[in-house]
């Protein structure tokens, strides 16, 4: 049923044991995004050298959608070059956002997939990405700060 | 007292017949958020553009004299339904408009007027007030360098009056507060709050977006000064809001929209402005919005608000008892009956709204997630959103009943899973 579809349980997994969701100290750059729709927040810090994402942690209230996305986003680029983490992350963008026409590439975006439903209720599109673009705006914050 | 014949109202709402989610009966408790339209109020609006429509109060012809009838007659409706004069009410574009209205006004106000306000001047609101009845006196508060200050809210979600004689004193120019709030339920008794405000001289605004459309409220027995309401929350459409003003006030009031349709005399320089309510109204009004209104209150008015109100609060009353039953789930505002209205917040261990909300569309019904416009409210409650179900007149007990199961089914959904 469509509930399920939303639901995955790898979304419910991540929202009841996410990863990384304790704050590191000393990060390149801390961002705090919030969801105005609904005053969901998260804290974000990134840890980079300016070519690679060494840690990301997180911190923060929402539904399971943007826990457990923000869980997945956490882990997944994590070790990625500052570039292939964003177009990792654009291409979460591209799948949540495309009203369910891409289902997304697995290898590229791993538990990822499992919020394609997400596309299908445009409500809760923005709490999918609440992670992602707390990571994308973190990272490109970071590169403006390396060119200073 | 008589009771509500729901199958013969629901026949009258003809959205509550449609399916939701594949197949589900909708289950609609979201009309804090917005109320569903009766075919009466449908069909006068598109009356009013299928015979009448014109631009009331210019124009020579049938037309227009019939549009200045109607709307004209709309508000004759409206005054008698709050118990107010004709020339005290004024048609705006909604609840929110009304209130920037008045606070744009006061801030227009010249010295020397009883509604200029200034550095060490106080605007009073509370803890529990929708946006709409807080930037705006937050923005008042700025431009002028008034302070604002407000009433805080107690545990059991009541409002905390133990210093009600501090935070309304002699610098205070405006108290404006919610009638009923939009998350808890809860309706404020505002008998010794107004007799306050009015012992320091100062104005009393009452946002009345929730009670107007519930039970009966009269402006002139609860002396109060001005009143803002919206007609889409009591199955008027959207587009039309009320403000409504002591006359002696508004005759004093400087206008806060200028152009046409409010002027007495116009010339390059400079122009004279109408009395209320056409001060107050500039531009072609909203007219169809306004004459729907009409329709909406008279079929409040013949069903009686006394008997949708005892309706209501059996239902609130089931859906509080129903509720506590589930495992882990907190009501957000007063349990008990009194001064209680048919609005009930609450939390579920484990779950956050958004998903549960989800969840009960999935089952066909419709309730509000978030944070209600009340950003501050929820702090208070230290929570980011609560779940909210809403009744009104076309609920009945097989919708609590739904309610009831369907959140404990999402419970099992995802705390049992
Ligand atoms: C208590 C309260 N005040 C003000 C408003 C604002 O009404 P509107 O959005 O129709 O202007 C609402 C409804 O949203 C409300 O519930």
């Amino acid at each position: 049923m469509e509930l399920d579809s939303l639901y995955q349980e790898v979304i419910l997994e991540h929202y009841k044991r996410p990863l990384h969701k304790s704050l590191k100290a000393n990060p390149t750059i801390q961002v705090q995004h919030i969801n105005t729709s609904c005053g969901d927040e998260i804290t974000l810090n990134l840890h980079t050298d300016g070519t690679v994402i060494q840690d990301i942690t997180w911190d923060g209230i929402g539904c399971s959608i943007s826990q457990a996305s923000t869980s997945v986003v956490s882990d997944l680029v994590r070790g990625k070059s500052v570039g292939e983490a964003l177009a990792t992350i654009d291409a979460f963008q591209a799948m949540i956002q495309s009203k369910g026409a891409d289902t997304g590439n697995e290898d590229v975006l791993g538990d990822g997939v499992a919020f394609a439903g997400v596309a299908k209720f445009p409500a809760r599109v923005k709490c999918a990405l609440l992670g992602w673009m707390a990571t994308k705006d973190a990272i490109s914050q970071s590169q403006s700060k390396n060119e200073r | 007292m008589a009771s509500l014949d729901i199958s013969s109202i629901k026949r009258d709402f003809p959205i509550l017949s449609r399916k939701i989610r594949e197949n589900n009966r909708l289950v609609y408790l979201d009309s804090g958020a917005t109320s569903q339209k009766p075919n009466s109020v449908l069909d006068a609006e598109r009356d009013f553009y299928t015979q009448h429509n014109a631009a009331a109060h210019r124009g020579a012809h049938q037309l227009a004299e019939e549009a200045t009838e109607l709307y004209e007659g709309a508000r004759e409706k409206v005054a008698s339904f709050i118990g107010a004069d004709v020339d005290e009410v004024i048609f705006t574009k909604s609840a929110t408009e009304s209130i920037n209205a008045i606070a744009y006004s006061m801030g227009n106000a010249q010295s020397g007027s009883r509604f200029h306000i200034s550095r060490g001047d106080r605007i009073v609101v509370s803890e529990m007030e929708h946006h709409a009845n807080l930037i705006p006196w937050q923005e008042l508060a700025r431009r002028t360098g008034a302070e604002l200050v407000w009433f805080k809210v107690t545990d059991d979600g009541r409002l905390d009056l133990t210093n009600l004689s501090e935070l309304i004193n002699s610098r205070t120019k405006i108290v404006a507060l919610t009638h009923q709030s939009n998350v808890l339920g809860t309706i404020n008794p505002l008998e010794d709050i107004v007799k306050r405000t009015h012992e320091v001289g100062a104005l009393f605004v009452l946002d009345a977006c929730q009670s107007v459309p519930h039970y009966k409220v009269n402006v002139k027995s609860l002396d109060i000064d001005f009143i803002a309401f919206s007609g889409h929350k009591m199955l008027g459409p959207t587009g039309v809001g009320i403000l409504w003003g002591r006359k002696e006030l508004l005759d004093e009031m400087p206008p806060f929209l200028t152009g046409g349709s409010m002027i007495e005399t116009v010339t390059m320089e400079s122009a004279t402005y109408l009395d209320a309510p056409k001060r107050f109204e500039a531009g072609v009004p909203n007219m169809a919005q306004a004459v729907g209104l009409g329709a909406a209150v008279d079929y409040l008015s013949a069903i009686g608000l006394d008997v949708i109100h005892s309706h209501e609060t059996e239902l609130t009353r089931a859906a509080i008892s129903g509720l506590r039953t589930i495992a882990g789930l907190t009501i957000i505002g007063p349990t008990d009956m009194t001064l209680r209205g048919g609005v009930v917040s609450f939390a579920i261990e484990g779950i956050h709204p958004h998903d549960l909300g989800q969840a009960l569309d999935s089952y066909g019904i419709a309730v509000r997630t978030g944070h209600h416009c009340a950003w501050p409210l929820m702090r208070r409650f230290k929570t980011v959103a609560t779940t909210r179900a809403s009744f009104y007149l076309y609920n009945d007990l097989d919708d609590v009943n739904a309610l009831v199961d369907g959140v404990e089914r999402a419970r099992k959904y995802f705390v049992e899973r």
